[in-house]
């Protein structure tokens, strides 16, 4: 390939709308160069309304569909079927960009949820948010965390988790915050999608094969204990509902229940309990190992170019 | 210093109006940069644009999914149509609400999806109730792009971006993508 230094700057090629013509934050080739995905919204918080329980209740959303996007890009060319790795890349990417979103939400309410970088660092508030806060400071709940398991441990995870979150978005049309409801607006459509293909595979794994239907039940065991803790309310949350922002997730309870049920009921498998006794582990930033793990796999190589522009 | 800008108002008002219908000209004829025959007017991905009539424009899109890559690549494109039109300072602001919507591609870009081998999207679910799950997979009326049989079967409800299904045309057998309602 020759190169022609003489080239002119704004010469037409396939390659012009790479170029970072004005040195500005639109460069965006293979998917570097993040942009703000909240540019020229309102982020303005509503009156009345604390911005740090604001961008402490973003985040718990935010890092929810954040980790398990992560879990679910594990599955990327190690899925059963390519129909499947390419669904699962998908809904993986439908929730990094709803994380992406809520961590933008969470910065532009309080700054001073961001970690601090080097005062040069080109980082933006999302990605220092994804990349440079430890375990602890993660609010996901423990079932977006848990390691993938075989494919049918992935489905049901997948199930009850976007049964939950689906549940959550339709209330959270009615937020407060305006952002925030916007978001979820723009969620519900994609995360039905991701909840009716978990359904569908949940029923088909369950009456399938007996090796199908041996390692869906085992599935079961392994992912119904996290379930309580889903509708386990924390402070932050039950305040931000009180504010009219949030949902206390335990509301949300009985609507869960009822899908759980229709989709169970045709697998013919238990629902888990959504009764029981539960405390808010992961939103207050108590994890298990699997998320330590996953951390260290997805920020080891951004920690290392605090300055780094991608 | 006072009867200039009398005299300077309306014809600063004048240049805005021209320069709102340029800007949206040339904002509109930006392509998709994953459905290149499509325009952003076409997809419904351009919502508003305006100009100051001093060298300012500012354009809102919406983006399609949350999580949609070629919403970078579009800003920027918008960003470089404006400059190139003789605006030297644009802003691209998102508008989230109301989300896109795929009931807001117009006709124009439905007919071109099809020509191109994409089947357009039939009318998207609306309520503001719960979304009633579904076990079987969703009926949709469409047509074979290729051969225009109406029997096709489903073999993904995702495709190569996360705005397309996959189906396969029971008649002449070949593959095809339809684009999802949203």
């Amino acid at each position: 390939m020759t190169h022609s230094p003489a080239a002119e700057p704004n010469e037409e090629s396939v390659y012009a709308g790479l170029v970072d013509v004005d040195g500005d934050a639109a460069q965006w080739a293979f998917g570097t160069g993040f942009d703000d995905p909240l540019a020229g919204v309102d982020t303005a918080v509503p009156a009345g309304v604390d911005r740090a329980d604001l961008a402490a209740y973003c985040l718990m959303l935010g890092d929810d569909a954040l980790v398990l996007a992560q879990r679910l890009a594990e599955w990327c060319s190690n899925a059963p079927e390519l129909e499947e790795d390419v669904a699962l890349s998908n809904i993986s990417l439908d929730l990094l960009g709803q994380g992406r979103l809520l961590l933008a939400r969470a910065a532009a309410a309080d700054p001073e949820s961001v970690p601090p970088l080097p005062p040069d660092s080109p980082v933006p508030a999302e990605d220092a948010l994804a990349f440079f806060r430890d375990t602890g400071g993660f609010r996901n709940a423990a079932l977006a965390e848990i390691p993938n398991g075989d494919f049918a441990q992935s489905t049901l995870r997948l199930l009850l988790f976007s049964v939950w979150r689906l549940a959550l978005l339709e209330e959270l049309r009615g937020s407060a915050d305006p952002v925030l409801a916007a978001v979820a607006g723009k969620g519900i459509a994609e995360v039905a999608y991701h909840r009716d293909y978990a359904a569908r595979w949940t029923v088909t794994l369950a009456q399938g094969t007996a090796e199908s239907r041996r390692r869906t039940e085992a599935a079961a065991e392994a992912v119904w204990p996290h379930a309580a803790e889903l509708f386990a309310v924390h402070p932050v949350e039950r305040r931000m509902a009180e504010a009219g922002v949030g949902v206390a997730p335990d509301a949300v309870r009985p609507a869960c229940a009822a899908v759980l049920d229709e989709v169970l009921r045709a697998a013919d498998l238990h629902r888990p309990d959504l009764d029981a006794a539960a405390t808010a582990r992961g939103r207050a930033g108590e994890h298990t190992p699997a998320l330590s793990e996953l951390l260290g796999d997805m920020q080891s190589l951004a920690r290392q170019h605090p300055r780094g522009t991608w | 210093m006072v009867s200039t800008e009398r005299a300077g108002a309306p014809a600063q008002a004048d240049r805005a109006a021209s320069d709102r219908r340029r800007a949206r000209q040339a904002a509109a004829a930006v392509t998709d940069p994953e459905l290149p025959m499509l325009t952003l007017a076409d997809l419904g991905i351009l919502r508003e644009v305006d100009a100051d009539g001093d060298g300012g424009a500012i354009v809102w899109i919406t983006p399609t999914y949350s999580g949609c890559p070629a919403i970078g690549a579009i800003r920027a494109d918008v960003d470089r149509a404006l400059r190139e039109s003789g605006f030297d300072s644009v802003e691209v602001r998102t508008l989230l609400d109301p989300p896109w919507s795929t009931d807001r591609i117009t006709e124009r870009g439905r007919r071109l999806l099809a020509e191109h081998g994409i089947s357009p999207p039939g009318p998207a679910p609306r309520g503001d109730g719960p979304v009633p799950l579904s076990l079987t997979p969703r009926r949709r009326a469409l047509h074979c792009p290729r051969c225009g049989s109406d029997s096709a079967e489903l073999t993904s409800e995702f495709g190569s971006t996360a705005c397309k299904a996959l189906y396969r045309c029971t008649a002449c057998a070949e593959p095809f993508e339809h684009m999802k309602e949203i």
